[in-house]
């Protein structure tokens, strides 16, 4: 297809014809839901995230009438403490990340000029499980069994059943739940900026927003999953008794602060980058130039990203730690400041270097920026520990955050939702009702939370449900409470705004007059996201390269057909984006919607003690991904297609430049850091106790000899694994399917051999939180072993029904992965279970 | 300025730590009209008023340079108050467990003794303190404002705060970690006295509590024994050695009730005694509705003697 052919009028309408019937969303009452195109998902999932943050705000307006005057009782107590847990708790887990996911997942293929994301269908299960896991977990204010062991759940008071009820396994599971989800998104997200880059579009490239994404995603996969390790101990102590907190069977509270606010404090950043990744769109359109120091601001998310990870103590700055140790935090939090600081100036020198166009977007952008500026400073102050230890728990660390996540998290989601309802809808909001809101959320906010710094150091502390008058902050109680009320009616009135939308005439095409490649989209959009994918030679595409929106539209650049009729999208290289690949893209199915389903009846199941249930449940979620993975990395009719101006790309692939290795690399990255956590929580509670492990009966074990031989079997089916992939791809299928067969019972072997260790000798979980944690860590490896036989059935299952040839071995090169991280944990595990006692 | 503001100092550490906000709460501020003023300038000016060049120099140094330096500053000038002060030989040691939701404190005396006391922590002025902070439950977090800044307390560890008051005074601590259901009625007085006062109280502590005298305080004994108040109450000298709550042998030297959330009234111990669970929700002590008023005023009359 030369560009000739697309100066025929009537080809390009053939062409829209197939792309639109590709692209048709399904119909019908309930298989409408089933859709997994990015545009509706992520429509669901905004709309779903917005919600639930209306939800948590009303929970914040009851707990201010509350505090309005001193000893008030419009609430209990036992209210009081689940709505200010649900309130933190919905904020950050159904609102905050989730909202950045929401937003990516509309804005990424947009950005990339790509027709969807890689897993249109893993979106899909994402945006399930969170409303599932979401509903689950607000509706139990209903019925009174809302958590209410604050949003950080510091354990031994949480994990105590006769202090805290249901509340607790209610968080954990449920927000566990939404965990998953959070990192499914991820990973979509990751390979999505990796792999799905229009053509030209190197990594230096790249619109500002994607990097952030990159950035935050890779943050999710690194801070999850310590929290999910946190989770999995919590609730083995809470269902199981296993004594991980209780320190009178060897426990420490301490533990879950670590592996908490290792989680925690990158989640701040997490929750704050993307705002700051809207800033960096919304800047440069309206000072109509290029953002000034792009490698800075680039390497500034990436700096604040590893800092952030090197901070959490100073949430334990009052824990009584070494002296030494909070030095070397507090100067690590001071430092966060610094790259913060430039992305902060990098935005003042771009709008001071440009023609600054004013707008209502531009107007929260400031205005975020203002309230953000002023949180920052105070984290500055609490960063120092001698003024935390005065600060700390107190209402002045209630204004800080509320400065942080409302100049660093809301204000730029609306200044964003401004800007980008017209690439969405079509449609502008009202300028004159933005800018209203706008005015009454500064000063409501200001008055709601800059008393608070002065009512903390009075000597308020937080999560009281009351305060005597003797405290003297009465008016300054009273005015946060008129001043979250004013806040309320800011945010009613962008309700309003975006109530009356539907009834608005659209807007032009790109209104703003950006340069960034998403602003091609159309009013009268179709489903199919872009009309071709582009060749991408700027940053700013629409405003430097010629012809461009013209170009696209009339499909001129790559892929402007869809002659298979199937969902196709481009695969680039991963740093400099030349073409490697055409995908096929997932279609709309239940299954995804199905899976959630099933998945979600496992946590909420075991919520209730329900364990038969739940394990039905988890068989069910099998089942369901089996079916699931059955139609993905199929075989393609013919090996390759052209895609216009002479280029032909494979439309199979496997190994690392396929997305699906990817994928699977980046999940495993996940997998093994939850069970670093895992093996923190050993070595932690060896430095917490002198003599470690212990011994006496129950404690003795679980010996050298079974763990080495989990190891050995371990690493043999590992072996055979990878031989079996080098065989398949030189043809010698025969052997390769034998090899698998072999392997496979060495995985369950070792899966034996493991658990052999702790079983022969009599740990008791229960005794000690040795015994618990040398029983943990053998079933975290048992169960990954488990989920490696299915892996190499299922390869040999591919491989049997021709589904796996010696071409396309997508399969077993994505389970070798696995395997390379199973090997890894192995190693760990049996070493550590078997080989320390004796060495330490 | 209440008794438990962070700015009614009574402390070393607390008075350092009031100059260290003024100081911060001052450059904070000179520092956000600096960004506010930039801001309003680089909107205001006209295109390419600054280049490139100009933009990244901004950048680097107002961005980056000037921030390192000034964050650094605070780095070096605030590391020393990280120290804290040592505690001397003749520090007084007074452990204190946090629990739901009350304090249990205890002074020990040079003999290797505890004088155990509760909800009140008394300090001489001038002398170290060296606090011995554990829990018996769950987290806790000791937080004298106008002393020093606060210290978690939590089972299975036990931390060290060291303090030194320097102006006698009645003040007004809090507990400042989330505890459960009272959490926000879990606080005590603070009494900073003269060091010869001091002693002479700590003296008078360590007596039994004093013998009812009037018929009335007797029957209040005898009712306190009968229901079984000593289960859970000890009161020095008698039969009553329980150790589940608050220690009771000098009650009524105590200018508050609940862990200072009521002024000590007979009318306020009546009530504590047959409503305890809607004073304080979550607490251990049960209702004892079904005493007569006139029988829990009976013994509320006894506590009232135990100076």
């Amino acid at each position: 297809m030369s560009l000739h052919a697309q100066d025929d009028a009537n080809l390009r309408a053939a062409q829209e014809e197939r792309l639109r019937a590709v692209w048709k969303p399904p119909s019908g009452w309930f298989f409408r839901w089933t859709d997994v195109n990015n545009n509706r998902v992520g429509m669901w999932y905004t709309l779903t995230a917005f919600g639930f943050m209306l939800f948590a705000g009303v929970l914040a307006l009851i707990m201010r009438a509350q505090l309005a005057v001193p000893a008030n009782d419009l609430v209990t107590a036992s209210t009081f403490n689940q709505l200010f847990t649900l309130h933190g708790s919905m904020m950050m887990f159904l609102f905050a990340v989730p909202m950045f996911e929401a937003v990516s997942i509309i804005l990424l293929p947009q950005l990339l000029g790509a027709r969807d994301l890689p897993f249109p269908r893993l979106s899909a299960f994402g945006y399930w499980s969170f409303l599932i896991g979401g509903v689950f977990v607000a509706g139990s204010i209903f019925f009174n069994v809302a958590p209410d062991g604050g949003w950080f759940m510091y354990p031994p008071f949480t994990t105590r059943t006769d202090l805290a009820g249901l509340g607790a396994d209610i968080w954990m599971l449920g927000l566990s739940f939404i965990e998953v989800s959070s990192v499914a998104a991820a990973v979509e997200l990751i390979v999505g900026v990796l792999k799905c880059r229009p053509p030209g579009m190197r990594l230096n490239l790249m619109p500002l927003y994607a990097w952030y994404i990159l950035v935050v995603a890779v943050m999710i996969l690194f801070a999850f999953p310590p929290l999910i390790a946190g989770d999995v101990l919590f609730e083995l102590e809470r269902l199981l008794g296993w004594p991980f907190f209780d320190p009178a069977k060897g426990g420490d509270p301490l533990l879950w602060q670590h592996l908490f606010w290792i989680f925690g404090h990158p989640e701040v950043y997490i929750v704050f980058l993307p705002s700051i990744a809207l800033f960096a769109m919304i800047v440069p359109t309206f000072s109509q130039r290029h953002i000034l120091g792009y490698p800075w601001i680039v390497l500034a998310a990436v700096g604040t990203a590893f800092l952030s990870f090197g901070l959490w103590v100073h949430h334990m700055f009052a824990t009584g730690l070494p002296k030494i140790s909070l030095a070397f935090f507090s100067a690590a939090s001071e430092a966060v400041a610094i790259p913060t600081g430039v992305q902060i100036f990098v935005f003042i020198a771009t709008l001071w270097a440009g023609r600054v166009v004013f707008s209502t977007p531009l107007l929260y952008c400031l205005g975020a920026i203002a309230i953000f500026v002023i949180g920052g400073l105070t984290g500055v102050m609490v960063a120092v520990a001698p003024f935390d230890w005065q600060a700390h728990d107190t209402y002045f660390i209630v204004a800080h955050l509320h400065y942080v996540l409302i100049g660093g998290t809301l204000m730029p989601l609306f200044g964003g939702l401004y800007y980008y309802w017209p690439l969405i809808t079509g449609k502008k909001l009202s300028d004159r009702m933005g800018r209203t809101a706008f005015w009454i959320l500064f000063v409501g906010a200001n008055l709601t939370f800059f008393p608070m710094h002065i009512t903390g150091l009075l000597g308020m502390p937080r999560r009281v449900f009351t305060y005597p008058a003797e405290l003297g902050v009465d008016g300054l109680n009273l005015a946060s409470t008129i001043g979250s009320y004013l806040f309320a009616a800011g945010v009613l009135v962008i309700v309003i705004d975006l109530a009356l939308s539907p009834k608005r005439a659209k807007a032009p095409r790109n209104p703003w007059n950006a340069g960034t490649l998403e602003w091609l989209a159309h009013p009268d959009d179709e489903d199919w996201g872009i009309r071709s994918v582009p060749l991408i030679e700027s940053r700013y595409p629409i405003w430097d390269q010629r012809d461009f929106v013209a170009k696209v539209d009339e499909g001129r650049f790559f892929l402007p057909d869809a002659e298979e009729g199937r969902r196709e999208t481009i695969i680039t290289t991963t740093l400099d984006a030349r073409p490697a690949q055409v995908i096929r893209l997932g279609t709309p199915s239940v299954i995804p919607m199905i899976t959630a389903v099933a998945l979600g009846s496992v946590f909420i199941l075991t919520t209730y003690h329900l364990y038969w249930l739940a394990l039905g449940g988890a068989v069910a979620t099998l089942a369901a991904v089996l079916v699931w993975l059955w139609s993905t990395a199929e075989i393609p009719e013919k090996p390759e297609k052209p895609i216009g101006h002479g280029i032909v790309l494979p439309l199979y692939r496997s190994g690392p430049a396929a997305p699906g290795w990817w994928a699977m690399f980046i999940t495993m990255l996940a997998d093994a850091t939850a069970f670093s956590g895992l093996v923190f929580g050993y070595y932690f509670f060896w430095t917490v106790h002198p003599n470690f492990p212990p011994s006496g009966p129950g404690m003795d074990g679980p010996g050298a000899f079974w763990p080495m031989v989990a190891m050995a079997l371990t690493l043999v089916s590992w072996a055979t694994t990878v031989a079996a992939r080098e065989l398949n791809a030189r043809g010698q299928v025969g052997a390769a399917r034998a090899l698998l067969s072999l392997g496979l019972a060495v995985t369950l072997a070792s899966l034996f051999a493991g658990l052999a260790g702790p079983w022969f000798s009599d740990l008791a979980p229960k005794l000690h939180v040795y015994p618990a944690i040398v029983w943990t860590l053998a079933i975290w490896t048992a169960a990954h072993a488990g989920v490696g036989v299915i892996c190499q059935a299922y390869t040999l299952a591919r491989s049997l029904a021709g589904r796996m040839t010696s071409e396309h071995d997508a399969d077993i090169r994505n389970i070798t992965v696995y395997f390379h991280f199973l090997a890894l944990t192995a190693i760990v595990t049996y070493a550590t279970i078997g080989l320390f006692p004796s060495a330490s | 300025m209440s008794r438990q503001s962070a700015f009614s100092t009574f402390g070393v550490e607390a008075a350092k730590m009031r100059d260290l906000t003024i100081l911060m709460t001052v450059s904070g501020f000179v520092i956000f009209v600096i960004v506010a003023v930039l801001f309003t300038l680089a909107i205001r000016a006209r295109r390419d008023t600054i280049g490139h060049r100009g933009g990244m120099r901004l950048v680097l140094w107002a961005g980056a340079m000037i921030p390192t330096v000034v964050l650094a500053a605070l780095l070096i000038g605030t590391l020393p108050a990280m120290r804290p002060i040592q505690a001397n030989r003749d520090a007084l040691i007074v452990d204190v467990a946090g629990e739901q939701f009350w304090w249990r404190v205890g002074y020990r005396t040079p003999d290797g003794g505890t004088i155990t006391a509760a909800n009140e922590v008394r300090i001489p002025v001038g002398r170290t303190v060296d606090f011995r902070l554990s829990a018996g439950d769950v987290i806790h977090s000791f937080w004298i404002p106008g002393l020093a800044g606060k210290v978690d307390m939590i089972p299975g560890r036990t931390n060290r705060l060291v303090a030194r008051a320097t102006k006698a005074g009645r003040y007004r601590g809090q507990c400042a970690e989330f505890c459960g259901l009272s959490h926000a009625l879990m606080a005590f007085d603070v009494v900073a006295m003269d060091p010869a006062a001091f002693d002479r109280w700590l003296l008078a502590q360590r007596s039994a509590a004093p013998a009812p005298t009037t018929p009335i305080a007797q029957r209040g004994a005898a009712l306190f024994a009968d229901n079984g108040c000593g289960g859970c109450h000890a009161v020095a000298g008698t039969v009553a050695a329980g150790k589940i709550g608050p220690d009771f042998s000098h009650i009524a030297t105590r200018t508050t009730l609940g862990a200072g959330i009521i002024p000590m009234s007979e009318v306020n111990l009546s009530r504590f005694i047959a409503h305890a669970p809607s004073v304080k929700p979550g607490a251990r002590m049960p209702a004892y509705t079904h005493l007569a008023p006139a029988d829990v005023a009976t013994i509320a009359r006894y506590l009232e003697t135990l100076k």
